[in-house]
């Protein structure tokens, strides 16, 4: 009979087949890895990465994380009027009054016409009248004359160290401590000090420099209007606005995302096979929907703000548009999953088309969509973000004018710090009401 | 009995009361959140209106005006349109490789991380709350901050843009996949365990092979995410199609069949990503009909 075949070469073949398999198996375990490996190499040079390398530049790097924990003061002098004048950050809004300094500063006045400076670690730096010196601890004294001749310095003997830039008509040197400048028209100090200068009070208003427990008590005294003003329009870090900004971004975040969900919930039953048997609609509404997601966020956002210009409503249009065609697809998939029996049950007792919409499918459906919902809320806080950044609304947008800037980098640290709470905040809320809303229903979704 | 009290009468009237007054209450505490809602949407668009440039009553008119235009001069210049698709081209793939490096990086970093931040297979079970933290930090930092950031160190570029977008991947995908570790067996790890594996030879070989479905298609959904992002980064400045976007579109007038190739180039990415993206995924899931044993 050959019905059966031979035991044995049916055992061999198996083996073969095994073995086979096997061998393939290793092939693709090694395979992989390679062709990432590849890939990668590739990409290395497509994206020119020794190019970048040699153009990176790690002077930026160095200011950018000097100046997101630590701020410099400057203490200037014009060189041709004499006047000194002390600034945090050199900016107008940060300048001490007239006559007034911190207290490492010592101005000149009439009768002692020398501004002395002491420095962290022993230096001195005095501005006179005519000569400028900087007694740098463990080096010697460097002076300087600075007029229409030059900067006119002399140093202490020997060769100059690195950290010494000298021409005729400029010295610079940089300390740990300091940097001091000098050209014919100008002497520059720049003292770095740790911390976010200015972060609640700015020199001009009273609370500057004072204790947290002075400020409670003055806050009990019924100052705490006054108090909570000057720190809210703190001219430096406008405190306000970026709490605006803030609350900008949620508000796109919040009308794209429920905006969207309210448009696309009626399209969705259009697209859903149980709810709509004509093909031609339902093909339709599904074209639509993939339209809308295809057209990516970047190209609503261009093309809306055409149309209604920067600002907060083109952002939560351009979340809206996008989100219409995820939501569409993804409640339509909801829909499709619903449960017959109990809509055949409401039609059974007589309900209308629109009672068993509301009665046999939203509540099924509501669980699902919510939380989709949420999920989709708190990740569109963090595109709000980006879209900001494009059409020029909330933080984002604030964002992108501090870096622009290229200064204020302690401005860029206290934003980034500021969106990624939001973000954490808005988590742990969608979490929470997610909990809240669908409860009953731990385990799914 | 005498014990129960004349109070509780237990009686269908009185069930059905309750059960009405309990629907009444549920009923009102709907409304009232309905209402809260509707407010809440107003008032918001209300606000966000007023912070507008231009006001959306004005504005929705024109909303298709601008596409109209751009389409106008691509159908005059429709001749040109196959040229600037091969002229913009290469910068289409500076995008997809940006964002498919970032992914791979990204689905690398977070396989690690997720796999720190599980139990049962931490290297450092102590550690976890750590590590778990760590992702959520690196998922809540927006793209964009990092790749501005970078852009001016590192100057522009395609991998300021690929950092960024990898670096936010690695805490996205780290959550997906330590909730796909949760549902893995330990089985195969307590095996390895046994014979003296390291703990690398133990995710690699007892946990790797039940989770890389589940990976993969997570990996393939970001991958899709990713393109959208990086187009967006270019748009900032780190090269790419986005970057070409920006340029085109300065032009202005007259030079809309470029943005229009561009746009097309770009839609018909994310839909080609998308649909295969989601084949792939859908035979993930559900297993391929014939030969899913083999």
């Amino acid at each position: 009979m050959t019905l059966h075949a031979d035991p044995m070469t049916a055992q061999i073949s198996l083996k073969d087949q095994a073995d086979r398999l096997f061998r393939r198996k290793r092939l693709t375990s090694l395979a992989i890895p390679l062709v990432v490996l590849a890939y990668l190499v590739y990409a290395f040079f497509a994206f020119d990465v020794p190019g970048l390398i040699d153009r990176a530049d790690p002077e930026n790097g160095r200011t950018l994380v000097r100046d997101s924990y630590s701020y410099k003061t400057h203490v200037t002098r014009d060189n041709r009027s004499g006047a000194v004048s002390v600034a945090i950050e050199g900016e107008r809004k940060g300048a001490y009054p007239e006559g007034t300094s911190p207290d490492w500063v010592a101005l000149g006045s009439g009768s002692d016409p020398v501004t002395t400076i002491t420095l962290d670690g022993g230096g001195v730096v005095t501005f006179g009248p005519d000569q400028i010196s900087y007694d740098i601890p463990g080096y010697g004294l460097v002076t300087a004359r600075p007029g229409r001749t030059g900067a006119n310095a002399s140093f202490p003997e020997g060769p100059l160290p690195e950290w010494i830039n000298a021409s005729k008509n400029r010295v610079a040197i940089t300390t740990d401590e300091a940097r001091l400048s000098i050209t014919r028209n100008k002497t520059e100090l720049f003292r770095y000090s740790l911390g976010w200068e200015l972060f609640f009070f700015t020199l001009d208003s009273p609370y500057h420099g004072m204790s947290a427990g002075d400020l409670a008590s003055r806050a009990v005294n019924g100052e705490a209007g006054e108090i909570f003003h000057d720190f809210w329009t703190n001219a430096m870090w406008r405190h306000g606005e970026v709490a605006w900004a803030l609350f900008e971004t949620v508000l796109m975040a919040f009308l794209g995302t429920f905006g969207a969900a309210i448009v696309a919930l009626p399209l969705a039953f259009l697209a859903a096979r149980n709810f709509t048997p004509l093909t031609l609609v339902r093909q339709l509404a599904r074209r639509l929907f993939d339209l809308f997601r295809g057209v990516d966020a970047l190209i609503w956002t261009i093309v809306l703000a055409r149309a209604f210009g920067p600002g907060p409503l083109t952002g939560a249009l351009a979340i809206l548009v996008t989100d219409t065609g995820s939501f569409g697809k993804m409640f339509s998939e909801a829909l499709e999953n619903v449960d017959g029996k109990q809509i055949e049950g409401l039609q059974s007792v007589g309900a209308k088309p629109v009672q068993r919409y509301r009665f046999g499918v939203i509540p099924q459906v509501t669980p699902v969509l919510l939380s989709q919902m949420l999920y989709f809320f708190e990740s569109n806080t963090r595109s709000a973000t980006v879209i900001g950044a494009i059409t020029g609304g909330g933080i984002g947008l604030l964002l992108t004018q501090a870096m622009i800037t290229q200064k204020d980098w302690e401005e860029v640290t206290y934003y980034i710090v500021l969106v990624v709470l939001l973000v954490f905040v808005m988590d742990w809320f969608s979490g929470w009401l997610r909990r809240k809303l669908i409860k009953g229903d731990a385990g799914g979704h | 009995m005498s014990e129960i009290s004349p109070h509780s009468r237990p009686g269908p009237a009185h069930v059905r009361d309750d059960y009405i007054a309990l629907t009444r209450r549920k009923r009102l505490y709907s409304g009232m959140l309905l209402a809260i809602f509707v407010a809440l949407m107003a008032s918001g668009f209300m606000v966000a209106d007023d912070r507008n440039a231009g006001g959306f009553w004005d504005g929705w008119t024109r909303v298709l005006d601008f596409p109209r235009v751009v389409l106008a001069e691509a159908s005059e210049k429709v001749a040109e349109l196959p040229g600037h698709i091969v002229t913009f081209f290469p910068a289409l793939i500076e995008t997809i490789n940006i964002a498919a490096v970032s992914t791979l990086v990204g689905a690398l970093g977070g396989m690690v991380l997720s796999m720190l931040a599980t139990r049962g297979m931490a290297r450092w079970p102590a550690l976890i709350p750590l590590f778990r933290r760590i992702m959520d930090v690196m998922r809540a930092i927006p793209e964009i901050v990092i790749a501005l950031v970078l852009i001016f160190v590192l100057g522009g570029g395609p991998v300021p843009a690929m950092i960024a977008i990898a670096f936010h991947t690695v805490g996205a995908l780290g959550k997906l996949f330590s909730e796909v570790n949760e549902n893995a067996s330990l089985k195969p790890v307590e095996g390895l365990a046994s014979v003296g594996a390291t703990w690398t030879q133990k995710m690699l070989l007892g946990v790797v092979p039940q989770v890389a479905p589940n990976y993969f298609s997570y990996a393939l959904l970001r991958f899709e995410i990713n393109i959208r992002a990086s187009a967006i980064l270019g748009f900032v400045g780190a090269g790419g199609i986005g970057y070409e976007l920006k340029n085109a579109m300065s032009w202005g007038q007259g030079k809309y069949d470029e943005s229009a190739a561009i746009f097309l180039l770009l839609f018909a990415t994310i839909v080609t990503v998308d649909q295969m993206s989601s084949v792939v995924r859908d035979r993930l899931t559900h297993g391929r009909k014939s030969e899913m044993l083999a």
